[in-house]
C-alpha cells in the first residue's frame, strides 16, 4: 500500500536539498565578503586555503568550538527555541521549489520537488509568515532592550511587506491561473517569463524579497551601527549561527522563487530544442535554475554594498504608502489586462 | 493511519490549548496558542482543505498572533507583576464560568456519539471550489464581511489620525 | 573663501517626479559599484607582498655599533635634549678595564630607553646625535597589549653584532649627507 520507492525518492531528495541549502548558506557567507571587497576594492578573505575558498569551514569550526552563553535572566526553552525555529522555517520552504525537470530510471520518475502543493505559494507565504516568530521569540527570550527592539523591527518589517509581496504573487496568480508552483513555472515555458508581463509585480516583489530576508537596505532589525546586533545581540555559538545561517537560507530560497515565479524557473529559451535526453535535460534545466538562483544572491549582495539602510519611518512609509497601493494597482490593471484585453 | 494522526493531533490540540488557560506566564500562553492553530490547521488538512488549512497559518498563526505577541512583548507581563484579583472578579469569573459549564454539559447531553468515521475525501477545500461558492452561494455574505473589514480599517485610520486643535 | 572646486552649495529644492521614484539614481549607483568589481584593488596581500616605502622611512630606532661591534653611544644625552616628545632616558656609566671591545668610547649608556608610546619618529634624535650612534629605520614598531611593552630598552635597541643583526641604514645617512 506504501510507495517505498516514493518515500526514498524524498528521503534523499530532502537530504539533498537540506545538504545543497547549507553549503549555499555558508559559500554565500565567503561570497558575501569576497563581493564586499571587489566592491570596495579590497581582497578579501584569502588565508584559508586557495583564494580563501575554506573560509566557510573554518568560520563554521569557530562557531562550533565557540563559547554557548546563555544570559541568566533569559528565558532558558525560549532562548534555544527561537534559533531553531528559524532555521527550520527557513529550511521548510524548499519543499515546494520544482529544482528541475525529472529524471527518469527507465519506468521509474525522480521528480525534482519534495511536494507538489496545490496550494505551493500559500505554504510559502505560510512558512515565511511563521519564520518572523524565531526571530521574535529569540529577541524577547534574550532579556535585552537591542534584542527587543530588534525583533519587533523585524516583525513589524516582516509582517508590513507580507502584504505586498501577497499581492504581487496574486498578479502572477491571475497570470497563470494556478497556486502551485510547478504550473506557473511551466507556464514560463519559452521566453514567456513573467518578468515581461508583470515588471511593476516584479519590483514590488523583489523589494518585498530584501525586506523579508532583512537585507540592505532594509536590514534594520539587526542595524550593527545602532541596536549592537540587533535581535542575536545575547546570542553567541551555533545559536547566533542558526540565526546567521539561517538569514543566509532565506535570500538562498528568496532568489529561488524569484527565479521561479518571474524567471521562468528550470526554464531556458532553447532548452527544448537542443533534443537531450530526459536525463541530459534535468541536468540542464537544474544548471539553469541554479545559474539564475546565484545571479540573484549576487544582486542580492550587489544592492547591499550599494544602497545605505533605510531609516524605519521611511521603512514604514515605503512598504503602506507605497508598495501596497502599487501592488493593488497591479491586481487591478492585471485583472482589467486578463479580463477586457486577452 | 489518518486515525492515529486524528488522535494525536486532537490530542496536541486540547493540550496546548489548555496550556493556554493554565500558564502562568503570558508569552507561553500566546505560543501555545500558536501550537493550538497550527494543530486545527493539521486537521483542516486531514479533511483535504489545503487552502483552508495554509489560509488559517496565514491569518491566525501569521498576522494575529504576531500582534498579540507583539503586545505581550511590549506589555512585559510576568508572573511576578501579576497581581492577586479582587473578590468582586473573583465572583464575576466565577459565575461567568459557572455558566459556560453549564452551557457544555447541556450541549454534550444533547449530542449522541456516532462511530468514529472521516468524512469521505472531498474535494471541498481545494481553492477552486471555495473560489466558486464564495462568488456564487455566498456572495453576499462575502461582500458584506468585506465591507465590514473596510470599516473596521477605516476606524484603525481615524483613531490614529491626530486630533486637530 | 573658496579653497577647491569641489565644494558644493547645499540646496533644499526639492526633487521632481523622476527624482522621487529614486530608481534611476539607484541604478546609477548600482552601475558605479559594479565597475568597481573591475578596478584595481587598493589593498595588497602583506605579509607576501609589501607596499614599497621612502629610503628615508622613519621607523624603529637602532643604536649602531661600530665595524668591530663596539657601541657606539657615549650617553651624551644630546638625543634626550632634542627629543620633542621627551620620550629618550639615559644613564651614563664609565667604561672599566677589559670592556674595549664593547664600547668605542670611554663613557657610555649604561640605560638607554625609548618611549615609543611618546615617540613622534620626528628623527631630531639621529640629527643631534654627534656619534653616529642612533639611527631610525624602516622597521615598523610592533603592536602589544600591554603600555609598558612599549618602553624599549637597549636590548632592543642595540643592533647586534652577528653580521645578519646588523642593521643597514644607508638611506638614512645619505639622506644627512645630502642635507649637509
Amino acid at each position: 500500500m506504501i510507495d517505498w520507492w516514493l518515500i526514498l525518492d524524498k528521503v534523499i531528495l530532502v537530504v539533498v536539498i537540506f545538504v545543497v541549502s547549507l553549503a549555499i548558506a555558508a559559500y554565500s557567507t565567503y561570497g558575501e565578503r569576497k563581493i564586499a571587497a571587489v566592491i570596495q576594492d579590497r581582497i578579501g578573505p584569502d588565508r584559508a586555503g586557495p583564494w580563501g575558498i575554506f573560509q566557510p569551514l573554518a568560520d563554521g569550526g569557530k562557531f562550533f568550538f565557540k563559547e554557548d552563553i546563555t544570559p541568566n535572566a533569559a528565558d532558558k526553552f525560549l532562548f534555544i527555541l527561537g534559533p531553531s525555529l528559524f532555521i527550520t522555517t527557513a529550511l521548510m520552504t524548499s519543499a515546494i521549489i520544482p529544482w528541475g525537470k525529472s529524471f527518469f530510471f527507465g519506468e521509474h520518475e525522480f521528480s525534482l520537488q519534495v511536494a507538489d502543493l496545490n496550494v505551493g505559494i500559500l505554504y510559502l507565504l505560510a512558512v515565511v509568515s511563521i519564520g518572523g516568530y524565531g526571530i521574535m521569540i529569540g529577541g524577547w527570550a534574550s532579556n535585552n532592550k537591542f534584542a527587543l527592539l530588534g525583533a519587533l523591527r523585524a516583525s513589524s518589517q516582516m509582517i508590513s511587506y507580507e502584504v505586498p509581496m501577497g499581492m504581487a504573487i496574486i498578479s502572477i496568480i491571475l497570470m497563470s491561473n494556478s497556486l502551485n508552483l510547478r504550473e506557473i513555472v511551466d507556464m514560463q515555458q519559452g521566453f514567456h517569463w513573467n518578468v515581461f508581463y508583470q515588471p511593476l509585480g516584479f519590483l514590488i516583489f523583489l523589494i518585498c524579497a530584501f525586506a523579508e530576508c532583512n537585507r540592505a537596505p532594509f536590514d534594520l532589525p539587526e542595524s550593527e551601527s545602532e541596536l549592537v546586533g540587533g535581535y542575536h545581540t545575547e546570542y553567541s555559538s551555533m545559536k547566533l549561527g542558526f540565526f546567521l545561517f539561517a538569514e543566509y537560507i532565506n535570500m538562498f530560497i528568496s532568489s529561488t522563487i524569484i527565479a521561479c515565479l518571474f524567471f521562468g524557473g528550470y526554464h531556458f529559451p532553447g532548452i527544448d530544442s537542443l533534443g537531450l535526453s530526459p536525463n541530459w535535460a534535468a541536468i540542464v534545466s537544474i544548471c539553469v535554475l541554479f545559474a539564475k538562483i546565484f545571479f540573484f544572491i549576487f544582486f542580492f549582495m550587489w544592492v547591499r554594498w550599494t544602497l545605505p539602510r533605510f531609516r524605519y519611518d521611511q521603512l514604514m512609509r515605503l512598504g503602506w504608502k507605497v508598495l501596497i497601493p502599487l501592488s493593488i494597482f497591479n491586481v487591478l490593471a492585471t485583472g482589467a489586462w486578463l479580463t477586457f484585453v486577452k | 493511519m489518518s486515525q492515529l494522526l486524528f488522535f494525536s493531533l486532537s490530542i496536541l490540540t486540547i493540550l496546548s490549548a489548555l496550556v493556554v488557560v493554565f500558564t502562568r506566564k503570558p508569552m507561553y500562553s500566546v505560543l501555545s496558542l500558536i501550537v493550538c492553530f497550527f494543530t486545527i490547521a493539521g486537521h483542516y488538512i486531514l479533511l483535504n482543505a489545503q487552502f483552508l488549512a495554509i489560509t488559517h497559518v496565514i491569518v491566525y498563526a501569521g498576522a494575529i498572533m504576531v500582534l498579540f505577541l507583539f503586545t505581550v512583548m511590549l506589555l512585559n507581563l510576568n508572573a511576578e507583576s501579576d497581581q492577586p484579583k479582587s473578590g468582586k472578579l473573583r465572583i464575576a469569573a466565577m459565575v461567568a464560568a459557572g455558566m459556560l459549564f453549564v452551557t457544555l454539559v447541556a450541549s454534550i447531553k444533547s449530542t449522541t456519539l456516532g462511530e468514529f468515521s472521516l468524512p469521505p475525501a472531498s474535494d471541498n477545500g481545494f481553492v477552486q471550489h471555495v473560489g466558486q461558492r464564495l462568488f456564487t452561494d455566498y456572495l453576499l455574505p462575502f461582500e458584506i464581511s468585506s465591507i465590514l473589514f473596510l470599516s473596521a480599517m477605516i476606524g484603525a485610520v481615524v483613531l490614529s489620525k491626530k486630533e486637530k486643535h | 573663501m573658496q579653497l577647491t572646486n569641489r565644494s558644493k552649495v547645499a540646496s533644499v529644492k526639492t526633487l521632481n517626479w523622476v527624482e522621487q521614484i529614486y530608481l534611476p539614481a539607484i541604478i546609477k549607483g548600482m552601475i558605479i559599484t559594479f565597475s568597481h568589481i573591475f578596478r584595481k584593488k587598493a589593498t595588497v596581500k602583506y605579509p607576501e607582498q609589501k607596499r614599497p616605502i621612502a629610503g628615508v622611512y622613519r621607523g624603529l630606532h637602532v643604536l649602531k655599533r661600530d665595524e668591530q661591534g663596539r657601541e657606539n653611544c657615549t650617553a651624551c644625552g644630546l638625543c634626550a635634549v632634542a627629543c620633542p616628545a621627551e620620550a629618550i632616558t639615559m644613564e651614563a656609566a664609565e667604561r672599566q678595564k677589559g670592556e674595549e671591545n664593547l664600547y668605542r668610547e670611554e663613557k657610555y649608556a649604561a640605560m638607554y630607553e625609548i618611549n615609543m608610546l611618546r615617540c613622534i619618529f620626528c628623527g631630531l634624535c639621529e640629527e643631534a646625535c654627534p656619534k653616529d650612534a642612533i639611527y631610525l629605520t624602516d622597521r615598523i614598531l610592533p603592536s602589544n597589549y600591554a603600555r609598558n611593552k612599549f618602553i624599549y630598552g637597549k636590548d632592543l635597541l642595540v643592533e647586534g653584532t652577528a653580521p645578519d643583526q646588523r642593521v643597514d641604514v644607508t638611506g638614512r645617512k645619505k639622506n644627512y649627507e645630502m642635507n649637509v
